[in-house]
C-alpha cells in the first residue's frame, strides 16, 4: 500500500516539475527557496529531485554539457559515444518498433519498479530529457563548427553561458549560499561601473560577482571584468578570462567598454586585497591611483559600489611566504589552514556565508571635464570607499556566523 | 595635373615592389583608372610570369630604390606607393638580412628620394598591425593613437617600427607632401597567397596551448580598395586598415573544418625555428607572437575618412575557406550529421530502457 502511495505522489510529482519548496526539504538555507522560485524556475531547478529516477537511462546525456570546459574533450566523448551508442542502438531499433506504443504510456516516471499503465502525461520528463540532449548537442556542434560570434575582447557569451555560468552557479547557489541585495542600482540598459572590494586569496569573488549579477539581473546583463596583467599572462587562465568577457585593467579597454554601453566591473584593491592576511579581513586596502573613477568621469558612467562579504572567509590566509612568492613569481604566496598542507584538497574553498550588496549609483555624468583633475578624481575614490567599507561592515552584523546557513 | 594641388587624382605614379603579387595587383588597379595619366612599376627584380600580363597597362622599370631619385625627378612624378616590403624572410633570396636591407634600407633610400622630388605631392606606404608590437599589458583594441609597449622580437615588427619612424621624419621635412600610412591586417581572400593562409590551409594546424588569440583579416581585395583611394584621393596620417570584428584562432581553426594541434609555449620558438631550417614552413617569432597574442585594431578612422568599410573579418575569412576547401578534415556536414546519429541513438536506447522496465 506504501508502494501504492508513492506511485501516486510519483505520479503526481513529475508532471508538477515545478520545483516547489517540497521537493527538498531537507536543505537547510532558507534563502534557496526563495531565489530558486523567484528566478528562471525552468533552467536553475532542472535538474532537482523529480528526475532522478531518469538519469540511469539518461546518465551519457549531461555528460557533454556539464563536462565541456575545454572544447577538445567533449569531441572524444562524444565519438566514443556514438560508438557505443551505435551497437546498442541498433538492438534498439528492432524493439523500439515493435514496443514503442506501450513504452509511452508507462515510460516516464519510470520509477523502476513494475510500471502500471500510467497516464501519458508521464512522458514528459522524457520530452525534458530529449530536448535536453538535443540542446547539449546542439551547442557542442556549434563549438565544432565555429558557429559563434566573439567580440573584439575575446567576450564569447555563448560559451560563458553554457559553461561558465553554470559552473560558477553551483559554486556560489550551493556552496556559499549567496544571498544578493540591490539589483535594482545597477543600471538596466547603458554603462555602468560597478566597483566591488576584492579579498580571498584566489579571486573567486569576481566570477562570482558577474555571475550572480547575471543570473539576478532582470536584464540579465554580463559584467565585464578588468583583471591584473598577471590574469592574461598565464596560459589558460587568460583564455578563459577573455572568453568570459574579461580583459586587462587598462583606461583604454575600460572607456572603450564603457563607451560601447557595457557594465564593467573593476576591483581598485587588486592584489593588495586578495592577498591579505585573515587578520585584515573587510579592512579596505588603497584605492591606487583611481584609474577606474577617471574612466567613469571621462565617459560619464555612473559608479555602482557594491560590497561582498564572504569572500574573505574561503582561503583564510594566515601567512606569505614572500621569499616563494618572489621565486615563483607572484603577488603572493598564501599559507591558509588547508593550503598547501592537504595538497589538493587545500584548493577547496571553504563554504563560507556569502552576502552581496549594490549601493545606489553615484552620477558622474556632470563631473565629465574633471576627470584629469587629481582632487575630484581622490574625492570620488574616497566616497566609493567609504560606502563600501561602511556597506561591508553593515552586512558583517547581518551574518554574525561567517559559516552560518 | 595641378603641380602641388591639393585634390585630384595624380598624373603619375610610381609604385615599388611591382614584381611581388600586391604590388602587381595594385599597379594594375590603378593603370586601370581613367583618372591617372601613367603608372609606373619599380621593381629590381622581373616579375613573376604570371604576375606579367597583370601588368600590361604598367610601365615598367627595373631599377632598385637607392638609383630612384632620377626618375622621380625625370619623369614629373606626383605620388609614390611603397609596398615593396617583405614579410617574412625568404631563406632563397638571402633570409633575413636581405629582408631587413630591403624593407628598411630600401624604405630610407625612397624616402631620401621622394625629399628631393619637388612635384612629388602623395606618398602611401604599405604598413602592418605589427607596428603594435605585442606585450600581455597592451590593451584589447589598438587605436592608431596607441604607442607599442614592447619592441616586437619579430623581425617584421622591428622594420615595420623602423620604417613607420622614417615616415615620420619624412613628414616633418616635407610637409607639402600627403602622407599616408596604412597599417594592414593580415591579408586573407581567395587568391592571396601569404604566410598565414599557408597556415590555416595545412590540415592539422599547430596552436599554443592555453592561448586563444583574437584575430582580424583584411580581404586581399579591401586592401586594394583602401590603397586605390589613398592614391586617388587625400587621406593623410596613419589608418588601420582590417575588417571588423573578431575571430578566435581556435574559430577560426574550425570555421576552416581544420584540426588543432596545441603545442606548449615555451621553447616554441626554437621549435618554428628548428622546422624553419628544415623546410617545414616560415613561420617566424612574428607568427609566434601572434598567435600567442593576437592583434585586433580598431577601424573607425578608416570607415570615417574613407567612407569604405571593409568586409569584416569574419566574411574575409569564409571567402578564404571557399577557396581552400582542399585540406578540410572536418565538414559542417559531418558534424550535423553525427549530431544526428547520436541524438538517435540516444532516443533509441532510452526507448529501449523504457521498455525493458
Amino acid at each position: 500500500m506504501s508502494a501504492g502511495e508513492e506511485r501516486n505522489e510519483a505520479r503526481y510529482d513529475v508532471p508538477l516539475t515545478v520545483p516547489g519548496p517540497d521537493a527538498e526539504p531537507a536543505r537547510r538555507n532558507g534563502h534557496r527557496r526563495a531565489a530558486a522560485a523567484a528566478a528562471e524556475p525552468a533552467m536553475k531547478a532542472a535538474p532537482a529531485a523529480p528526475d532522478e529516477p531518469d538519469t540511469s537511462a539518461d546518465e551519457p546525456a549531461p555528460a557533454p554539457r556539464t563536462g565541456a570546459p575545454g572544447d577538445v574533450a567533449p569531441k572524444r566523448t562524444v565519438a566514443k559515444k556514438t560508438v557505443a551508442k551505435k551497437a546498442v542502438a541498433r538492438k534498439a531499433v528492432a524493439r523500439k518498433a515493435v514496443a514503442e506504443k506501450p513504452t509511452d504510456e508507462p515510460g516516464g516516471g519510470g520509477a523502476g519498479d513494475a510500471t502500471p499503465p500510467g497516464p501519458a502525461v508521464a512522458d514528459r520528463p522524457g520530452d525534458h530529457w530529449d530536448r535536453k540532449v538535443a540542446k547539449g548537442l546542439a551547442f557542442l556542434r556549434r563549438r565544432l563548427a565555429g558557429d559563434y560570434e566573439v567580440d573584439e575582447f575575446g567576450f564569447d557569451p555563448d560559451l560563458t553561458d553554457a559553461v561558465f555560468h553554470p559552473l560558477v552557479r553551483l559554486l556560489y547557489r550551493d556552496w556559499f549560499r549567496t544571498e544578493v541585495s540591490g539589483v535594482e542600482h545597477v543600471p538596466a540598459e547603458g554603462a555602468g561601473l560597478v566597483v566591488g572590494n576584492h579579498s580571498g586569496t584566489v579571486a573567486l569573488d569576481a566570477l562570482v560577482l558577474s555571475t550572480a549579477l547575471h543570473d539576478r539581473h532582470p536584464a540579465r546583463r554580463y559584467l565585464r571584468l578588468l583583471g591584473a596583467d598577471l590574469v592574461f599572462r598565464m596560459p589558460v587562465v587568460s583564455e578563459i578570462a577573455r572568453k568570459t568577457g574579461g580583459t586587462v585593467a587598462c583606461n583604454p579597454d575600460a572607456e572603450r567598454l564603457l563607451g560601447n554601453g557595457e557594465l564593467v566591473g573593476v576591483f581598485p584593491e587588486g592584489f593588495k586585497g586578495v592577498g591579505k592576511l585573515y587578520s585584515d579581513r573587510y579592512k579596505l586596502q588603497r584605492f591606487g591611483r583611481g584609474g577606474f573613477v577617471s574612466a567613469a568621469l571621462r565617459t560619464g558612467t555612473p559608479i555602482v559600489p557594491v560590497a561582498i562579504v564572504g569572500g574573505e572567509e574561503i582561503y583564510p590566509m594566515l601567512a606569505d611566504i614572500k621569499p616563494l612568492a618572489r621565486l615563483l613569481k607572484l603577488p603572493y604566496f598564501p599559507v591558509t589552514p588547508t593550503f598547501p598542507w592537504l595538497g589538493p584538497l587545500g584548493m577547496v574553498p571553504l563554504p563560507s556565508k556569502w552576502l552581496i550588496e549594490f549601493c545606489p549609483p553615484i552620477p558622474t555624468a556632470h563631473l565629465r571635464d574633471s576627470a584629469d583633475d587629481p582632487l575630484v578624481v581622490f574625492n570620488l575614490a574616497d566616497q566609493v570607499r567609504e560606502t563600501i567599507q561602511q556597506t561591508l561592515h553593515r552586512l558583517l552584523e547581518r551574518r554574525p556566523d561567517p559559516f552560518g546557513p | 595635373m595641378t603641380p602641388g594641388g591639393t585634390s585630384g587624382a595624380p598624373g603619375v605614379v610610381v609604385v615599388t615592389g611591382v614584381g611581388r603579387y600586391l604590388g602587381a595587383h595594385v599597379a594594375a588597379r590603378l593603370a586601370a583608372d581613367p583618372r591617372i595619366e601613367r603608372v609606373i612599376g619599380v621593381d629590381p627584380a622581373t616579375p613573376n610570369p604570371e604576375l606579367a600580363d597583370l601588368l600590361s597597362g604598367v610601365e615598367r622599370v627595373r631599377l632598385d630604390l637607392d638609383s630612384l631619385g632620377g626618375l622621380l625627378v625625370d619623369l614629373d612624378v606626383d605620388a609614390v606607393v611603397h609596398l615593396a616590403l617583405v614579410t617574412a624572410p625568404d631563406p632563397q633570396q638571402g633570409g633575413r638580412s636581405a629582408m631587413k636591407e630591403q624593407n628598411v634600407i630600401g624604405t630610407m633610400q625612397l624616402l631620401a628620394a621622394c625629399q628631393r622630388a619637388p612635384r612629388l605631392r602623395k606618398l602611401v606606404v604599405r604598413s602592418s598591425t605589427a607596428a603594435y608590437g605585442v606585450s600581455f599589458r597592451d590593451p584589447a583594441v589598438f587605436t592608431e593613437e596607441t604607442e607599442p609597449r614592447e619592441v616586437p622580437r619579430g623581425g617584421f615588427g622591428r622594420d615595420i617600427l623602423d620604417i613607420e619612424g622614417y615616415v615620420r621624419g619624412f613628414r616633418r621635412r616635407r610637409p607639402d607632401v600627403t602622407a599616408t600610412v596604412l597599417r594592414f591586417a593580415p591579408f586573407i581572400g581567395s587568391t592571396a597567397d601569404t604566410t598565414l593562409t599557408r597556415y590555416f590551409s595545412q590540415p592539422v594546424v599547430p596552436t599554443v596551448f592555453g592561448r586563444d588569440p583574437r584575430l582580424q583579416f583584411v580581404h586581399f581585395d579591401d586592401a586594394l580598395e583602401v590603397l586605390h583611394r589613398s592614391v586617388a584621393e587625400e587621406h593623410a596620417g596613419t589608418y588601420n586598415v582590417a575588417g571588423p570584428g573578431v575571430l578566435s584562432l581556435s574559430q577560426a581553426i574550425r570555421r576552416a573544418g581544420r584540426v588543432a594541434l596545441p603545442v606548449l609555449e615555451p621553447g616554441l620558438a626554437g621549435v618554428a625555428a628548428i622546422a624553419r631550417s628544415m623546410g617545414f614552413g616560415r613561420y617566424g617569432l612574428d607568427q609566434v607572437d601572434l598567435i600567442v597574442h593576437g592583434r585586433v585594431v580598431d577601424t573607425t578612422r578608416l570607415e570615417r575618412e574613407y567612407g569604405f568599410t571593409p568586409r569584416s573579418t569574419a566574411a574575409a575569412f569564409d571567402d578564404f575557406i571557399r577557396a581552400h576547401h582542399g585540406g578540410v578534415v572536418v565538414t559542417r556536414d559531418h558534424l550535423a550529421t553525427a549530431e544526428q546519429l547520436v541524438l538517435e541513438g540516444i532516443r533509441q536506447v532510452r526507448a529501449a530502457v523504457r521498455e525493458r522496465s
